[in-house]
């Protein structure tokens, strides 16, 4: 099994420690991973659609024809992206003027979109994989730690064009989580947007949706959140420590991305994941599932 | 005073609506359905953004744009704090879709110079790197630490793109 891996930017250049989880995991379960030479920023499903839809889904065909002259299927790890490609993807295959129209700004650089291949998440991933066969890995049960998982925005939404579990009470995350030993525990207003994509307007509104999260997540007496998407991990990681500067300490909830518990519950030392690179520290989940936390910087 | 604003701000000037508007945004991919919205609220009950400010509401930006009052809806920063997390679009029992209504304001309004800072910053790395962001010395030290390979900038092709 291998993949066309597609990084995006918040990962590979903010938040890289996301990127190691992500290939540790995948490759444990055996699955190859291919870079995409000359990759740019998938086009980002919110600025840059709102200066112009066509530059917009160029930018993400172009993405797609690197895919293609590989012959493979694209993986993203960040929600954002894989919103963004899957929407060029589907929509470009379905509506032939658009993708003429598109494919005349793309002889520019020399590419075609050819629509022969597909977009998929971590999640689906795994799934192909086999539920069963990921659980197989877990040689270290995370037994106890109770989990608020965080969807993220554009994992399941817009259904219509994204086509991956319900829209508004998916439920496959939570199967994920609760193979790795750990319990998915449930909390209001879990759809609830993490509001990265304001963070660029609206700072003190993108903060008031955080904070908003974080005390539905405190309320129902979780450990740690556990994300899919790098805006939603800075979010609720990088900006929490905001938050807790501001108001003197007031949350303290660590935050993992999934491939991060999938390769605890999988033996994967933590000292091998950049767990010292969260803003906020993991410290007590480690010592709760019974290993030692490294140094952090935060 | 402050009321007062409020009301104003809310006045409908029949002699300066232009009613070829809703028109002209039925006609943008994204925009087909506009008509369809009978004002239920269903949007602006699911919204992030209405929840932590009730001053700001998809609805009433849909509703504004079918009067035909132009300036105000595209110099609305509601349709900048729309951060497409589709609820709206899940929920609505019209088909109304209304964070692609807000794409297409987006669209018309950066045609007139509308766009804020932090976007028009982004923009600028992009072009330069073809990322969100510059790859510098301290993320290629990180890299190196955490055992990923080397990444190069792409910038010709994005460039190219963009000058299309």
């Amino acid at each position: 099994m291998s993949y066309a891996l597609f990084l995006g930017c918040m990962i590979p250049l903010r938040l890289p420690y996301m990127e190691t989880a992500a290939r540790k995991v995948l490759d444990l379960l055996g699955v190859e991973l291919l870079d995409m030479p000359n990759a740019s920023c998938c086009g980002d499903p919110i600025s840059f659609q709102s200066l112009d839809r066509e530059t917009w889904l160029a930018i993400a065909a172009r993405n797609l024809c690197i895919a293609e002259e590989m012959g493979k299927d694209i993986l993203t790890l960040c929600s954002g992206c894989y919103e963004t490609l899957k929407t060029a993807n589907v929509t470009l295959k379905r509506e032939r003027p658009l993708r003429e129209e598109v494919n005349r700004i793309l002889s520019e650089v020399g590419r075609e979109f050819k629509g022969t291949i597909e977009v998929k998440n971590l999640l689906e991933v795994l799934q192909e994989i086999g539920a069963e066969k990921v659980r197989s890995f877990v040689t270290r049960p995370l037994k106890g730690l109770r989990v608020a998982t965080h969807y993220g925005c554009h994992l399941v939404r817009p259904s219509d064009v994204l086509n991956f579990d319900d829209p508004m009470r998916p439920v496959i995350f939570d199967r994920f989580i609760e193979l790795t030993g750990a319990e998915s525990v449930s909390y209001q207003k879990k759809m609830l947007c993490c509001g990265a994509g304001l963070r660029m307007v609206d700072t003190k509104k993108a903060l008031r949706l955080v904070e908003m999260k974080l005390g539905y997540v405190e309320e129902a007496g979780a450990d740690c959140m556990a994300v899919l998407c790098p805006y939603c991990m800075l979010q609720y990681d990088v900006m929490q420590r905001m938050v807790r500067h501001r108001d003197g300490g007031k949350y303290n909830i660590p935050v993992f991305y999934y491939p991060e518990l999938l390769c605890l519950s999988m033996g994967v030392p933590p000292e091998e994941l950049g767990l010292r690179f969260h803003r906020t520290s993991p410290e007590s989940v480690l010592k709760k599932i019974g290993l030692n936390s490294p140094p952090s910087i935060s | 005073m402050r009321s007062e604003m409020v009301e104003r701000e809310s006045l409908v000037e029949v002699g300066n609506l232009d009613h070829r508007f809703p028109d002209r945004i039925l006609r943008q991919p994204g925009g087909e359905a506009l008509r369809a919205c009978f004002q239920c609220g269903l949007c602006t009950a699911s919204c992030p953004i209405s929840l932590i400010d009730s001053r700001y509401s998809p609805r009433r930006v849909i509703k504004r744009i079918l009067l035909g009052m132009r300036d105000q809806v595209l110099r609305d920063r509601f349709i900048w704090l729309c951060s497409a997390c589709f609820l709206c679009q899940e929920r609505c029992p019209q088909d109304v879709r209304p964070p692609e209504v807000m794409t297409v304001l987006k669209n018309m309004a950066v045609k007139e110079g509308i766009l804020p800072q932090g976007i028009a910053r982004m923009m600028e790395v992009f072009k330069r790197t073809g990322r969100l962001y510059p790859i510098d010395d301290f993320t290629a030290e990180e890299r190196e630490e955490l055992g990923l390979p080397h990444l190069e900038e792409e910038q010709e092709a994005v460039k190219r793109l963009l000058e299309e």
